[in-house]
């Protein structure tokens, strides 16, 4: 098999969590609310599909479970910021934390271990048109989720910039006040898009899980937050989140495709990370971010 | 992202105009926070058929009751101190440092590479030098996001964060040829720059592992205490943290001021590293830090920013840690991290509910 | 006359202990213009705010087109045809004229899909409809402030707005602006659009209102139909007592130049060019006033001069120092003072303490403590000694500056700057909302700084305060200053025609 396609299989498997995370996470931005709280939302959105396929042997509950997981979480951080109007950056750090034990104490009661649960299903191929039979990519494309993370990303792109939504959501983003003075409910167009992004996170989460067929504890890995840089990069859109992904992940699977050469894997490691900083100091393209992304909105302050 | 981070500015058109209500504030929001989450770990203790009570009892018995267990609930704190205040000086200056745990990883690096290549060194040296190098590879990391917030506008939570991950990548880099064959850590370093334990001071701590990092953390309390409320730098980052354009009209170079905020709290938090290389271990181990760092933001928000608040809330923090290792046995320590996670969250809350009835009432 | 588009009964809502509105009542008729006047702080902006459903009043009843209505949110006040263009904007930059206007009640497709060409037909036609040209695609980003207006009663109109509500609609328009402004509103009133307008620009009213009510301190004092009023009389029910005459003031000659400006060109925030070659001079022992309508280059000029903005071109020198291009530090070094025209935003740290805010640029001084150390103790002192001469209430050092009223936060200010021992004194609308015993006081002092030999400039926008103090005055309009008297030889009308532009700026320039 040739290498070229393997490492393209490669990347297109290692984007397709951060794909869902950073896809959603520009849906909560675009929205005004800063969501750093993807690490938790992905990791709560693992353990459910863990246990959701674990308790039902069907791979489909435990991906409606983490959907379900991932929105729940991203609640928490709606109540907190949107709700109460707390410092949004804090408010996901915290749910990083909350989600890092909370986790290993579910894991070590329904598991009893504090690293590792039981084996559960993966999610199955879907075998359009004999996809599965092309060299290399074939396993990858038939991956339902690989299809979904295309759709969703499509979708998301028509949602924020063709649709009255998106419209609306993307003012409370920039002029909160001016949506409000128009009888558009801020809390509930930024609740809307937290929540959106909690159950991408959630998918996303699902995703590592099944691939590797159980849940180990902390298993996203900085995955959140490399999501969050891919969207930064790509300009909080979310065809740029999902681009950037795909470089990212290319960074990735080139790691994989040089591992036992001389080549130092520590310096694509750090790839991402410097692409971000490169990014957000103006040498790649202006990253702009929405206007009031990070400002509480208050109705009395603002009237 | 060019917000600048709400937790650090008091709201300006709902600030509590009176004293009284401030100092509620101030005050009441922490306790609550820590109200809450006992409350709520009670339910989690609740849910797998243990007392509360009884375990918080023994949380407490353990972590302060006993010489030994002060000594490790001061040894668990003393990295949180460093974070906290490293966290707490951003904060003043309007800067939100995410990074403080990519700058121990590497302040504690740095120390133990000092440690090793100047062995030769006599200790009335070597010590200093260990601490100096632990500050400057801190400081140097927290400066980086200071420059390009100051000169480029790039906000440093996301640079933090990134630098977070690179410090590991390029420790982990450097571990090639440095660690001890099949390990990954380091040699040990030179004995002359070893930082005692505390049990020469104070012997009922015999065993435990606290030693001279906690008096470093006093220390720089007091010096960032100082700073902060008796000098002119002081003065001029926390009026750019409060309110930057009237700082600039005062005369202040706003990122000039940025710049210094964030190399001093990476040097404090670089210096965090010393607990663990010079104090404890007397070498450096890949992932050390272990989340110190996080943490340190919960210890500055619950600590509300102020030196002494910071000490008090490292020692809570640091009974937590410790107590959860001796409930272990009946309770999963886990459950110390979900309280840790919910004083965060409880405490932004909190705060804003108090600061909404303040104005109310105001 | 039929029944009123809208009424308010008995409106009373404060804001913690103050109170903004107090037992307010004011009918609206239909197809009127109706000026809603007042002081900064008489409750104008809350009265209609709590018309248009963003404040719930805390006492008094609403009636809409003659039957009882509650108001819950801006929503509920558009279904009942209330529309209200706010004096700052509520506009998205980054979207189009149409998707701003059309926001709230998009035209959409099965799916919800947001229909562009036709939000952008409906707009056109609308816009026709009511004389307003815009252009539907373009984004508002890059529209002049002007055609913003314009967008924003598009909106209103768009959604079904009978009455137009304007809050200080001409603060920011240029003459020529205020001149289109004043012929849209005559061609909705034309077409039956009931207009409430607050202003606090008596001539303005006298141009365009049918009815006018006056408010002072949360109360209605006086008003009625616009033919019965003069303009003396409502601003005597403004202020609540006639004008005081202009205080008098000693000829002086020319004195050694404290502040000179050489040919100054400053950019705006945006890079457009702000002030376009600027030279004057202030002497020791003079106050020299700017006059202008807000927006013409007076901000830009007063930052930089600060050092607060960087300029394009030209020479700024302080007490013979040349400091252009200079940080704000070596300004203050030079010997300047500055009372900045946002004291919020500017001049104070709110959530610090008076004696924090007392040496706030002062901090550096030697007095205050050895070395790198500010000791809070001489702080404390020295705020004691100043809250008291200056008569900043409470007089009490460790409370904080954002707890005080405007005008005791403007004492405040004053009393850090005219106590630096500066030879230069900037005063940007040093009185603005600030309440009558507070101007007093402030324009005394300014006297006082120049009676004790130095330079004063004053920039204001109100000119009876300009008239009253300035030894010289200058127009500033459109980044230049256009003309340069003597109070003794004009007068309020002449300026404001200068002002406007359109006098013939070049005989005098």
């Amino acid at each position: 098999m040739s290498p070229l396609l393997l490492f393209i299989a490669a990347t297109l498997r290692i984007s397709v969590p951060y794909t869902f995370a950073a896809v959603g996470a520009s849906l909560s931005e675009r929205g005004g609310v800063i969501n750093i709280g993807l690490e938790g939302m992905m990791l709560n959105g693992a353990l459910a599909y863990t246990l959701g396929a674990y308790a039902s042997g069907d791979p489909w509950i435990g991906l409606a479970c983490a959907v379900l997981a991932g929105t729940l979480t991203a609640l928490v951080h709606a109540g907190v910021t949107i709700g109460l109007g707390a410092d949004q950056i804090t408010s996901g750090l915290g749910i990083n934390l909350l989600a890092l034990g909370l986790t290993k104490f579910v894991l070590l009661q329904v598991f009893h271990s504090s690293s590792n649960s039981s084996r559960v299903v993966g999610l199955p191929d879907l075998p359009l048109a004999g996809i599965e039979h092309l060299p290399a990519l074939g396993p990858v494309l038939a991956q339902p989720m690989v299809l979904l993370a295309v759709l969703l990303t499509l979708g998301a792109q028509w949602l924020m910039f063709r649709s009255v939504f998106g419209l609306r959501l993307r003012v409370m983003g920039e002029r909160p006040e001016a949506g409000a003075a128009l009888g558009l409910s801020v809390v509930w167009y930024r609740t809307r898009g937290v929540l959106l992004s909690g159950a991408m996170a959630g998918l996303a989460g699902a995703w590592l899980a099944s691939e590797q067929h159980s849940f180990t504890d902390g298993m996203t890995g900085g995955r959140g937050y490399i999501a969050i840089a891919a969207m930064i990069v790509g300009k909080w859109s979310p065809l740029g989140a999902a681009a950037a992904c795909l470089l990212f992940g290319a960074a990735e699977a080139m790691q994989i495709t040089l591992q036992g050469s001389a080549f130092p894997n520590e310096l694509l490691q750090m790839l991402p990370y410097l692409v971000t900083m490169l990014a957000l100091a103006g040498f790649i393209g202006r990253a702009v971010a929405p206007r009031a992304i990070g400002v509480p909105y208050d109705p009395e302050h603002h009237a | 992202m060019s917000a600048a981070p709400g937790v650090a500015q008091a709201p300006v058109a709902g600030a509590a105009s009176r004293r009284g209500a401030a100092a509620w504030i101030t005050l009441g929001a922490p306790l609550a926070a820590v109200t809450l989450a006992l409350g709520v770990g009670a339910v989690f203790i609740l849910a797998i058929g243990e007392h509360p009570l009884e375990i918080y009892a023994l949380m407490l018995r353990e972590s302060l009751g006993t010489g030994y267990g002060i000594g490790q609930t001061l040894f668990k704190a003393t990295p949180l101190m460093f974070t906290g205040l490293a966290v707490a000086l951003g904060f003043r200056a309007g800067l939100f440092n995410i990074g403080v745990e990519g700058q121990l990883y590497l302040g504690g690096f740095a120390a133990a590479l000092a440690g090793i290549a100047m062995s030769g060194a006599p200790a009335f040296l070597l010590l200093p030098a260990a601490l100096a190098a632990a500050a400057l590879a801190g400081g140097v990391w927290g400066a980086i996001p200071g420059v390009l917030k100051a000169r480029f506008g790039a906000h440093e939570v996301i640079n933090t964060i990134m630098l977070n991950f690179i410090a590991v990548a390029m420790v982990s880099y450097a571990g090639h040829s440095l660690f001890e064959h099949a390990t990954v850590r380091t040699a040990e370093i030179a004995p002359a720059a070893a930082l005692p334990r505390l049990d020469i001071l104070w012997p009922a701590l015999r065993g435990s592992p606290a030693n001279f990092s906690l008096l470093v953390a006093g220390i720089l309390a007091v010096a960032v205490g100082v700073l902060l409320f008796r000098t002119r730098l002081g003065y001029e980052l926390r009026a750019v943290g409060l309110n930057a354009p009237a700082a600039e009209y005062g005369g202040v170079s706003i990122g000039r001021t940025q710049v210094v905020a964030m190399t001093l709290s990476g040097a404090v938090a670089g210096l965090g590293g010393v607990n663990f290389v010079l104090g404890y271990k007397h070498w450096f181990e890949l992932g050390f830090s272990g989340g110190s760092g996080y943490l340190g933001i919960a210890v500055a928000l619950l600590g509300r920013n102020h030196p002494v608040g910071v000490l008090i809330a490292a020692l809570f923090f640091g009974a937590l840690s410790y107590g959860g290792l001796v409930i272990n046995q009946r309770v999963p320590r886990e459950l110390v991290e979900v309280l840790q996670a919910l004083v965060i969250l409880l405490t932004i809350g909190a705060q804003q509910v108090f600061e909404r009835i303040a104005r109310k009432h105001g | 006359m039929a029944q009123p588009a809208a009424s308010l009964r008995g409106i009373t809502r404060r804001f913690g202990s103050l109170v903004a509105n107090r037992n307010v009542s004011l009918e609206i008729a239909c197809g009127e213009i109706h000026a809603l006047v007042g002081e900064n702080g008489a409750g104008k902006t809350t009265l209609m705010r709590v018309l248009y459903g963003l404040l719930q009043p805390d006492a008094g009843t609403i009636e809409v087109d003659g039957r009882p209505v509650r108001i819950p949110d801006p929503a509920a006040a558009m279904k009942l045809g209330l529309g209200m263009v706010h004096q700052h904007f509520l506009l998205v930059d980054t979207l189009t004229v149409a998707e701003n206007v059309t926001l709230g009640r998009e035209p959409h497709g099965a799916l919800s899909g947001y229909r562009r060409e036709q939000a952008e037909r409906e707009v056109a036609k609308l816009a026709e409809r009511y004389r307003l040209p815009v252009e539907p695609a373009s984004p508002v980003s890059r529209l002049s402030v002007g055609a913003q207006q314009r967008v924003e009663i598009l909106k209103a109109l768009y959604h079904g707005a009978r009455v137009l509500i304007l809050d200080e609609p001409t603060a920011v328009l240029t003459p020529q602006e205020v001149d289109e402004l004043f012929a849209v509103l005559r061609a909705l009133q034309a077409q039956g659009v009931t207009i409430v307008l607050i202003t606090h620009k008596l001539a303005e009213v006298k141009a365009i209102a049918d009815r006018v009510t006056v408010m002072r301190a949360g109360e209605v004092v006086g008003g009625g139909a616009i033919s019965e009023l003069s303009i003396e009389r409502i601003a005597e029910l403004m202020v609540g007592r006639p004008i005081p005459p202009l205080a008098p003031r000693a000829t002086r000659d020319a004195a050694i130049p404290l502040l000179e400006v050489r040919d100054l060109a400053v950019r705006d925030s945006r890079g457009l060019p702000a002030v376009r070659g600027v030279t004057f001079h202030v002497g020791a022992g003079e106050i020299v006033g700017i006059a202008g309508v807000e927006g013409n280059g007076q901000h830009q000029l007063i930052e930089c001069l600060a050092g607060l903005h960087a300029p394009d071109r030209g020479t700024i020198r302080i007490a013979s120092r040349a400091v252009s291009g200079r940080s704000a530090r070596e300004h203050f070094e030079a010997g300047l003072a500055h009372i900045p025209s946002d004291r919020l935003h500017r001049g104070l740290v709110p959530p610090m303490t008076l004696a924090e805010n007392l040496v706030l640029g002062l901090h550096r001084l030697p007095e205050l403590g050895p070395g790198p150390m500010l000791i809070p103790s001489r702080l404390a002192r020295r705020a004691t000694r100043l809250l008291g001469e200056y008569d900043v209430r409470p007089p009490d050092p460790a409370a904080r500056a954002g707890a005080l009223s405007g005008g005791n936060q403007q004492k405040l200010i004053a009393a850090r700057e005219l106590t630096r021992g500066a030879q230069v004194l900037l005063a940007a609308h040093p009185t603005r909302g600030v309440d009558l015993g507070a101007v007093a006081f402030i324009h005394g002092r300014l006297l006082a700084e120049r009676d004790a030999g130095r330079a004063v400039l004053l920039v204001s926008s109100e000119l009876s305060e300009i008239l009253a103090l300035s030894d010289r005055v200058f127009v500033m309009y459109e980044g230049r200053l256009v003309h340069e008297t003597l109070p003794s030889r004009t007068d309020e009308r002449v300026l404001g025609l200068y002002m406007t532009g359109r006098a013939d700026a070049g005989a005098h320039a």
